[in-house]
């Protein structure tokens, strides 16, 4: 990494600090990158003489996430280029930018503002897209995430996912927490407290909905609740456990995992708790399991051949298969976006490492060394996998490029951060 | 103990000061007044020293049971609770024999006594994979104790996962200590 991009970073981080210091915010580290990057100038948005970098920061800061992204620095033109016809256009290029953004901020007589972007071929000099937004002043990150995706998809044909959400247990203290967050850590929200413990939270497809398992009562209850009101129910408490719950990427039903017959089973339900059927038999551990893009076929794990290793199996029932044959701890699957993968848990020389299994070729790759890596899972476009990560004894949330290329720690001060998943 | 005695040796004098009121009179209307007096004082002796005694036989009985509680006695091996476990492991070895026999035993010589089996891991790999795990252990000294004549009805197991962490620290000997089941009788 140059040093001009480490720069870039580093100001964006103090300027998020800066910005809003009351918030326990997460800190972004970036290391790695793609051998070949798109050079992107990003000319820092202003309007009726004020300053609006935060969009532009939260962007640069997207873009720059991906590893497949450089930027060149236009920080120092003043007043900054704000429409292609500007006579300094050609100085954005003869630096070396392929594409470069630009804009302005028009503050409304409401309080409301109008951002306007533009994205330029730097080369031909026309445009590959251009949008306004009319938002309040504190949904400017929002528009920098909204304006990442779609740079972001005109560069590389692939959709962005920087105004996606993500969701975490942390835990501080005695108290743990479900919290949602924006995709780079930001503005988090709590969804649930609880002084007993907190697991598996689960997005809906449709990300209106989480299920989790809670401890609240004593032992595993899992729960559905409703993240625009709050309200809840309990989705599973037959005697014994119930955890593990994932939502079939239709929406229609979901896999859970019980103890309330022999040992720890799959099962499957509708989405309303109605229809319990039973899917795995023989006692003994039967777990974690994820949809298959088409939402009829499950991977899961499993310890039926006396250590756990990653089965497929369909999600109606019937005859599982084993996918994980090297080494002895295989867990916590979940299917690429586009079903060609998986990604998973490897328990390697005594460290848990993140690896993808490419389904085709049964070839896997190991994506992370840390030593304690765990709960891996997609981004909705494919492109990254969100992972916890032990460093020095505190839970960290990491990213990872599927090409295992690009690596990114989140880190908050204010808690440790264990099971992310990447919601819609 | 000693308390007991002093309460009992009081009780003995005052119910001995109490038949020394009752000395013969030779007036008849004496007499009666002093056999109602006699039989009113006796009464209340016979009351008061009934009373103390059960308060005594019930501290005793306390006291005793504190004492003698075999759960809680650190020379008895029933105070010895947890079976621990090697990594991804959840079969119960052979040194815990002679302590889940005396287990087994217990639970089937008091048909009141209820016990719940933890299960814990420690805290590396998956979440879910652990919850799991953690109840494997739990369910194999449940059955364990079962098959050493402990009745199913009076025994329910629990997995906590890795939730509830007994030491904390990343090395084999915090590890060691978190990969166990507990056996807790519903009392304590």
């Amino acid at each position: 990494m140059n040093m001009r991009r480490w720069l870039a970073v580093w100001l964006a981080c103090l300027w998020v600090l800066w910005l809003v210091p009351a918030r326990a915010q997460m800190t972004i580290d970036i290391t790695g990158g793609a051998a070949t990057r798109i050079p992107v100038a990003i000319s820092p948005f202003a309007g009726a003489g004020q300053d609006y970098r935060t969009v532009t920061d939260v962007l640069a800061a997207d873009l720059l996430r991906t590893g497949e992204i450089s930027m060149v620095d236009v920080s120092d033109i003043a007043p900054p280029i704000a429409e292609p016809n500007d006579p300094r256009f050609g100085m954005a290029r003869a630096r070396g930018a392929d594409a470069i953004v630009l804009g302005h901020v028009l503050p409304q007589p409401d309080g409301r503002l109008e951002v306007r972007f533009r994205l330029m071929d730097a080369v031909q000099q026309t445009q590959l897209a251009g949008y306004s937004y009319t938002v309040r002043p504190d949904q400017l990150r929002m528009v920098g995430h909204h304006i990442a995706d779609i740079v972001y998809e005109k560069l590389t044909g692939v959709p962005g996912v920087f105004s996606t959400h993500i969701a975490y247990i942390i835990q501080q203290g005695s108290q743990y927490r479900i919290e949602i967050a924006d995709s780079d850590g930001q503005n988090p929200q709590t969804v649930l407290k609880s002084k007993e413990a907190l697991m598996s939270p689960a997005w809906s497809p449709d990300g209106k909905y989480m299920a989790y398992v809670s401890f609240e009562t004593g032992r595993a209850i899992v729960y559905e609740q409703a993240l625009d009101t709050g309200k809840r129910f309990v989705l599973a408490a037959f005697p014994g456990s119930n955890s593990a719950p994932a939502w079939s990427p239709d929406g229609k039903r979901i896999a859970l995992v019980l103890t309330r017959d022999d040992g720890s089973q799959l099962y499957v339900m509708n989405a309303d708790g109605s229809h319990l059927k039973r899917l795995t038999f023989g006692g003994g551990i039967d777990t974690e399991p994820c949809w298959s893009p088409d939402s009829k076929t499950l991977l899961f794990t499993s310890a039926r051949d006396g250590t756990p290793q990653v089965y497929m199996m369909p999600s109606d029932g019937g005859n599982a298969t084993r996918l994980t044959f090297d080494g002895s701890y295989n867990v916590s699957t979940r299917w690429s976006p586009d079903g060609k993968s998986f990604v998973f848990v490897q328990r390697m020389h005594g460290q848990f490492h993140i690896a993808v299994m490419d389904m085709a070729s049964g070839q896997a790759q190991v994506l992370s060394s840390g030593i304690d890596d765990e709960s891996p899972s997609y981004a909705p476009n494919g492109k990254m996998i969100l992972y916890a990560a032990e460093v020095n004894g505190r839970g960290e949330l990491a990213v990872v490029s599927s090409d295992g290329e690009t690596h990114e720690r989140l880190s908050n001060a204010a808690g440790l951060m264990e099971q992310p998943i990447w919601g819609p | 103990m000693k308390k007991t005695v002093l309460g009992l040796v009081i009780v003995g004098l005052l119910a001995g000061c109490s038949s020394e009121q009752t000395k013969p009179d030779t007036s008849q209307a004496d007499a009666a007044r002093a056999a109602a007096a006699k039989a009113a004082a006796d009464k209340a002796a016979a009351d008061a020293a009934a009373k103390a005694a059960a308060e005594a036989r019930a501290r005793e009985a306390a006291l005793a049971a504190q004492k003698i509680n075999p759960l809680d006695d650190p020379n008895n091996i029933l105070s010895q609770r947890s079976v621990y476990f090697a990594f991804d492991k959840y079969n119960v070895g052979s040194e815990y024999q002679p302590m889940l026999q005396a287990h087994a035993k217990y639970i089937e010589d008091h048909s009141n006594a209820k016990v719940q089996l933890q299960g814990n891991c420690d805290d590396r790999g998956s979440v879910e994979y652990n919850l799991a795990l953690g109840q494997r252990r739990a369910d194999s000294v449940r059955k364990s104790l079962s098959l050493l004549g402990a009745p199913e009805a009076q025994m329910s197991s629990i997995s906590f996962g890795k939730s509830k962490p007994r030491a904390q620290g990343e090395n084999e000997t915090a590890w060691a200590q978190n990969r166990r089941t507990d056996i807790v009788y519903q009392s304590e």
